[in-house]
């Protein structure tokens, strides 16, 4: 007799190998159409997205490498690459912080007031950065509402680095909590509900379950943020003054050089911004590459 | 552990998930929660869990009142539908979950959570497959890594929530088979909810079966099969006929007929509910009353043989089942007119839906589902 098999504890089947390029009647049109198409996207992609990056950086180099090496090194610019980087440095974390906890409070719990909760994420997306920035003068500068007592207090935000924080703060937002409460969604209470049946306490649940479970989203949506962060200008304009070598930021810096025809210059800070952009953009894939088993392992089901 | 569950009500903004339930569970017991969606079978079991928490009343683990405690000082073993193993960590790390969070004066050695880990693997028949992760495993497979990381923790009872409703027909099948084995090695006190009646039935010592919140019946399987005592409990546990009948003098008629069926001395005069399993019905004895019927339809499936026909008496459709190895099938014939018999069935008086047989061993009755004909 055939000895029984007891198919609750067979693997799961192996897949076939699933080829890079299928043919499909349903997706394949003629070949002068798919060339047509797929020139046509790549032309686009060209003009629109790697033809400017480009253009940043030849213009940036067109003077000499010692004209670009110059214009990074002269005082004003170092001060708005510093101030940059603090103000990213500074906003990052808080919206890490706050972006967990909307997304965390958002999706693993019911309460009154959540739609209006999750509305007031997105207001930093649908408001005009500039109206961001006023809302701030409004609010901090010297006849907005705490105006005459930040004075008396001899506190300064507006035209000040806080007040470029906040404004910065507030603009980048929305990134991280918009990236993890769709995938926390969909992720559902179960894993923090089966953590806590297992006696863990609401931390131990949060860092050994939630956690792993949106490392990826996190990651991509800090990205984003400091890729914002660090390139807002709407907001921050308004709220800096634009005071050379003490609030100026480095788009701000490089809008003031171009104001003032020197071209060299300001390509120069703005390559250095791209290439900012672009390492952001490089950590991203590297992660994704080193860690891309991982990251289909969390999307397979 | 004994698990008494007194006066739970429960109700999510305004809909009432559980009505007025009680309910004893008995130490070592394998105790199923049947129902059809909606019927709060999975509001109970996570009552009992504590992920949700009942409006009032208590819930006694042993002596000890858990209705207000949260899950995690419960010690339940909760076994989700779709698992919910943890994806990033191996076979091994999520059964040793339980051991590792807990407080480091409790926690057992590094050597000691690995070794109970290995061994509940074996228990659950997966040695060898600790450093696998979650997607590298089976729906059965991942359904028995859960029950282990369950069990590790020593629970006091296992709560399972639909635990084969993710799976295909055949692992279903020797998943049950195989958690029937494993309760009666290890004695776990075990409540599962299912809405498979046939699930219920073949696994459980015990069936609680559920409508909008209320328990409507608790009995072993044959007791509730045998004796149900609402219509709904027999509607729900299988095919139904459901004949418009009439009690007239310690008799029933059926409606239209002249002669009695059959006497009954419990139920008061007035119009009733006959309900009849199409497996129950057979032909009569020559001479002996009966049920006047003309056969439209035979269709053999499987091993099965099923008829379709209609009372002459008042021209209600019935179904027949019977074996195909049965004596009498060759009678079954499209066309022919039969008398048919009854081996079991049920009387309901249809002004107060009411019980068919009186049952003892059973908390005070609720109010009844209706009129439930849905089945065929």
């Amino acid at each position: 007799m055939r000895p029984q098999i007891d198919h609750s504890l067979l693997d799961p089947p192996k897949l076939p190998f699933e080829p890079l390029i299928q043919r499909n009647a349903v997706i394949t049109e003629q070949p002068w159409v798919r060339w047509i198409l797929t020139a046509g996207a790549l032309a686009f992609l060209m003009a629109f997205l790697l033809l400017p990056l480009v253009a940043v950086f030849t213009e940036a180099l067109r003077g000499g490498f010692k004209l670009y090496w110059e214009s990074l090194k002269e005082p004003d610019a170092l001060v708005a690459i510093r101030l940059t980087l603090t103000v990213a440095a500074i906003a990052v974390p808080l919206n890490l912080v706050f972006g967990v906890a909307a997304a965390w409070a958002v999706t693993k719990f019911e309460f009154r007031g959540k739609f209006f909760l999750i509305t007031l994420i997105d207001l930093p997306f649908s408001v005009s950065p500039v109206v961001s920035g006023l809302i701030y003068v409004l609010m901090f500068g010297a006849q907005g509402w705490f105006g005459p007592w930040l004075a008396a207090h001899d506190i300064h935000i507006i035209f000040a680095v806080p007040g470029i924080v906040l404004a910065t703060v507030f603009v980048t937002f929305p990134f991280i909590a918009r990236e993890l409460i769709p995938l926390m969604q969909e992720q559902g209470t179960d894993d923090e509900q089966a953590a806590l049946s297992l006696g863990a306490n609401g931390w131990q649940a949060f860092w050994y379950v939630t956690v792993p479970n949106i490392k990826w989203g996190l990651l991509y949506g800090v990205l984003l943020c400091n890729a914002r962060a660090m390139g807002e200008f709407g907001a921050v304009s308004v709220v800096s003054g634009h005071i050379r070598g003490e609030t100026n930021t480095m788009p701000l810096h490089v809008e003031i050089l171009y104001n003032e025809y020197n071209f060299a210059a300001a390509f120069a800070v703005a390559s250095l911004l791209a290439g900012l952009a672009l390492v952001t953009l490089a950590l991203k894939s590297f992660l994704e590459a080193r860690h891309g088993a991982e990251l289909s392992a969390a999307h397979r089901h | 552990m004994d698990i008494r569950i007194r006066h739970i009500h429960k109700s999510f903004t305004g809909f009432p998930a559980l009505v007025d339930v009680n309910l004893d569970i008995r130490s070592g017991e394998l105790i199923a929660l049947l129902g059809p969606s909606g019927s709060g079978k999975t509001t109970l079991l996570r009552v009992i869990a504590g992920l949700e928490f009942p409006d009032y009343g208590t819930i006694l683990f042993g002596a000890e009142d858990m209705a207000r405690k949260p899950v995690r000082e419960r010690r339940v073993g909760f076994v989700f539908q779709h698992y919910a193993l943890f994806k990033h960590m191996s076979v091994l790390d999520n059964i040793a979950f339980g051991l590792r969070v807990q407080p480091r004066s409790l926690r057992p050695g590094e050597a000691q959570i690995r070794r109970k880990t290995v061994e509940l693997l074996d228990l659950v028949q997966l040695g060898g497959l600790e450093q696998r992760y979650p997607h590298q495993l089976s729906g059965g497979q991942k359904q028995r890594v859960a029950l282990a990381r369950a069990l590790a923790i020593e629970p006091r009872v296992l709560l399972l929530d639909e635990p084969f409703g993710a799976l295909d027909a055949k692992v279903r099948k020797d998943l049950r088979r195989w958690l029937r084995e494993l309760h009666d090695r290890t004695g776990y006190t075990t409540v599962f909810v299912t809405h498979d009646q046939e699930e219920a039935l073949e696994l459980a010592d015990r069936v609680v079966i559920m409508n909008r919140g209320c328990l409507e019946q608790v009995g072993t399987v044959d007791e509730v099969y045998e004796h149900p005592r609402t219509p709904f409990v027999f509607d729900f546990l299988g095919g139904t006929n459901v004949l418009d009948a009439e009690m007239r003098g310690r008799m029933v008629f059926l409606r239209g007929a002249e002669q009695p069926l059959v006497t009954d001395i419990i139920h008061p005069d007035g119009p009733a509910d006959l309900y009849v399993r199409p497996g129950d019905l057979r032909l009569a004895d020559p001479g002996s009353p009966g049920i006047e019927v003309h056969v439209s339809a035979v269709q053999r499936t499987g091993p099965i043989i099923r008829a379709s026909a209609e009372i002459l008496a008042n021209g209600t459709g019935v179904s027949i089942e019977l074996p195909h190895l049965h004596h009498d099938a060759a009678r079954f014939q499209a066309g022919a007119t039969l008398r048919l018999r009854m081996m079991q069935f049920c009387v309901y008086p249809r002004a107060v839906a009411a019980h068919a047989h009186p049952i003892t061993d059973a908390p005070e009755p609720t109010a009844a589902e209706s009129r439930g004909r849905t089945r065929a």
